[in-house]
């Protein structure tokens, strides 16, 4: 069966409205976040309309609709990220995950393995998403560690070259993107790994921009944490993951505390659930646990490795035309080798910002601005970039279309 | 095209001929601000005589419509009291929330009016406020000096 990305779109309600009196929606901001496909929108709709109750309590039929509802979305991820379901924890968003792993190893005891102190290290990259940067810094800044972080070269990718100086032995944890937000960039992981488990730490993966695009299993990457959002994976806003090995999560110690997650309690003390309730206080995000279960199946049904052939094709296509276009600079790789469909570009002296004033008016989403990469738009030497972001919805019709408003843009800001 | 009440061609003249944009060394105070949202920066000078506005001088990084405002006002504001600038910079404030409803005044406003445009586009506003804040901020830092 070929890709059909025209048959997909009828999938996605919005696609069917204009924008900026009447033009066709070309929406190539799905880094940011994706558009919803029906059967999403149904899923988080019918749990309100049908079945609404607080999870995990109440001796009633709704409660035990709802639970498993919840449960059954749990094991949807599980299985499309290859781990087991007490592995996975629901949070409600990618960016209280990696808050969730910060503040826990934080609260972690003397004798704890995630215990930190002054000396341990903690490492990241040059190339993180804000989110996957403060909170390291802040646990960093609590507990008296170092931060210390792998270098971008200019062509956009990890510089390992110092890998076994960057992680020691005094290295607690590897906190990483798996494919940079900003530049497309798919970081490799093995050396990564191998070097970091060698010394004992662990890693961290932010795999917002991968989990939505590409199979990928968590045994195979060898990780140990692993996180993402439903909403940059046609799922609801609300609702994030936080993978973690098993015999991790069972000694990591929870973050919120409260109702839920609770084993037992007296008036001085309490004891905690086992993972994955230990890491989900009070009563959850429900529907958008529904809606992301829907999500998923939607994309599995239509296959992730075809999915992330079409992008591929997408990215090839629109690189190439990048190349015809005077001025314009892609930022991060040129080619589709180790890279995802997050393409950044500046264009001659037209600001971002105006460049993509000037494509809304077309109709074009695109996001301008440091993608929440500040470091990183440092590192490259560009204050501000335009990014068009693929996903299964586009088509070369969109790519041709951004590349003609590039072209206008440029007549009409040099009037 | 709507896009031209937002991009009016003395907002472009601006942009490529941006006014009074360099740093002077002897500014009263000078501050930096940013636009996290974007990472637009502008870095800006102030100098009072008394009560007047003796010189606006900044540097900065941004959009079109950053960088001319910045411009315009710089331009506006220079040779004002203290209090007419304030009054001039709370009327551009006014106009900025307007939604588009309103078209500014341009005998207190001047070339500022051609900004009226970006009170449609909310996102833009604060491309817009960008050098107006940071005046604020110096010439208050810069008058209170004055008074010590």
């Amino acid at each position: 069966m070929t890709f059909d990305a025209l048959a997909i779109r009828k999938d996605f309600p919005i696609f069917d409205r204009t924008i900026r009196d009447g033009k066709r929606l070309v929406y190539l901001d799905s880094g940011a976040t994706s558009q919803k496909p029906q059967v999403v929108i149904d899923a988080e709709l019918d749990f309100y309309r049908l079945h609404n109750a607080a999870v995990h309590r109440g001796a009633h039929q709704l409660a035990e609709e709802a639970t498993d509802i919840y449960e059954g979305a749990r094991e949807i991820v599980a299985q499309f990220i290859g781990a087991s379901v007490d592995e996975v924890v629901f949070t409600k968003s990618a960016t209280e995950s990696l808050n969730l792993i910060a503040y826990a190893m934080g609260n972690a005891a003397a004798g704890n393995r995630f215990h930190l102190s002054a000396g341990d290290g903690i490492v990241v990259t040059e190339m993180e998403h804000h989110a996957n940067l403060i909170p390291w810094q802040q646990l960093a800044a609590r507990t008296g560690t170092t931060l210390s972080w792998f270098d971008v070269t200019p062509e956009g990718r990890l510089d390992l070259s110092a890998i076994d100086s960057i992680i020691t032995e005094k290295t607690k944890v590897v906190a990483l993107t798996h494919q940079s937000n900003v530049l497309g960039t798919i970081n490799p992981l093995d050396a990564i790994v191998a070097r970091a488990h060698q010394v004992g730490a662990v890693v961290v993966l932010d795999a917002c921009q991968s989990v939505p695009h590409m199979k990928l299993d968590v045994t195979e990457l060898g990780v140990d944490f692993l996180v993402f959002s439903g909403h940059k994976a046609v799922g609801p806003t609300g609702i994030g993951v936080m993978w973690g090995r098993s015999e991790l999560l069972a000694e990591l110690p929870p973050f919120l505390t409260g109702g839920s997650m609770i084993e037992t309690v007296t008036m001085t003390d309490a004891t905690w659930a086992p993972a994955p309730r230990k890491f989900e206080a009070g009563v959850p995000n429900m529907a958008q646990a529904a809606g992301l279960g829907a999500a998923l199946t939607y994309l599995d049904r239509i296959g992730m490795d075809a999915i992330h052939a079409h992008e591929l094709s997408l990215t090839k296509y629109l690189l190439e035309k990048f190349t015809t276009v005077d001025g314009l600079t892609v930022v991060g790789p040129t080619s589709t080798e180790s890279r995802g469909g997050s393409i950044s570009f500046t264009f001659g002296d037209i600001h971002p910002h105006d460049l993509g004033q000037f494509l809304d008016s077309q109709g074009i989403a695109v996001r301008t601005g440091h993608h929440c990469a500040w470091p990183l738009n440092r590192k490259m030497g560009v204050p501000a970039t335009t990014r068009a972001s693929l996903y299964l919805y586009n088509t070369q019709d969109d790519c041709d279309a951004l590349v003609a408003g590039i072209l206008d843009a440029q007549k009409y800001f040099g009037r | 095209m709507q896009l031209d009440n937002l991009y009016q061609e003395v907002i472009l003249d601006h942009y490529k001929n941006p006014q009074n944009k360099h740093l002077e060394a002897d500014n009263d105070a000078q501050v930096h601000h940013v636009n996290p949202s974007c990472g637009d920066e502008v870095t800006l000078g102030v100098k009072l005589d008394g009560e007047k506005v003796l010189s606006i001088n900044w540097e900065g990084v941004g959009c079109s419509i950053s960088q001319a405002s910045t411009s315009i006002m710089s331009d506006l504001l220079v040779g004002k009291s203290l209090e007419e600038a304030n009054a001039i910079s709370e009327d551009f404030l006014h106009l900025m929330h307007s939604k588009g409803s309103e078209e500014g005044n341009a005998e207190v406003l001047e070339d500022a009016v051609a900004l009226a445009g970006v009170s449609k586009y909310p996102a833009r506003i604060k491309c817009a406020l960008l050098g107006w804040m940071a005046f604020k901020d110096a010439s208050v830092q810069a008058h209170s000096k004055e008074e010590k």
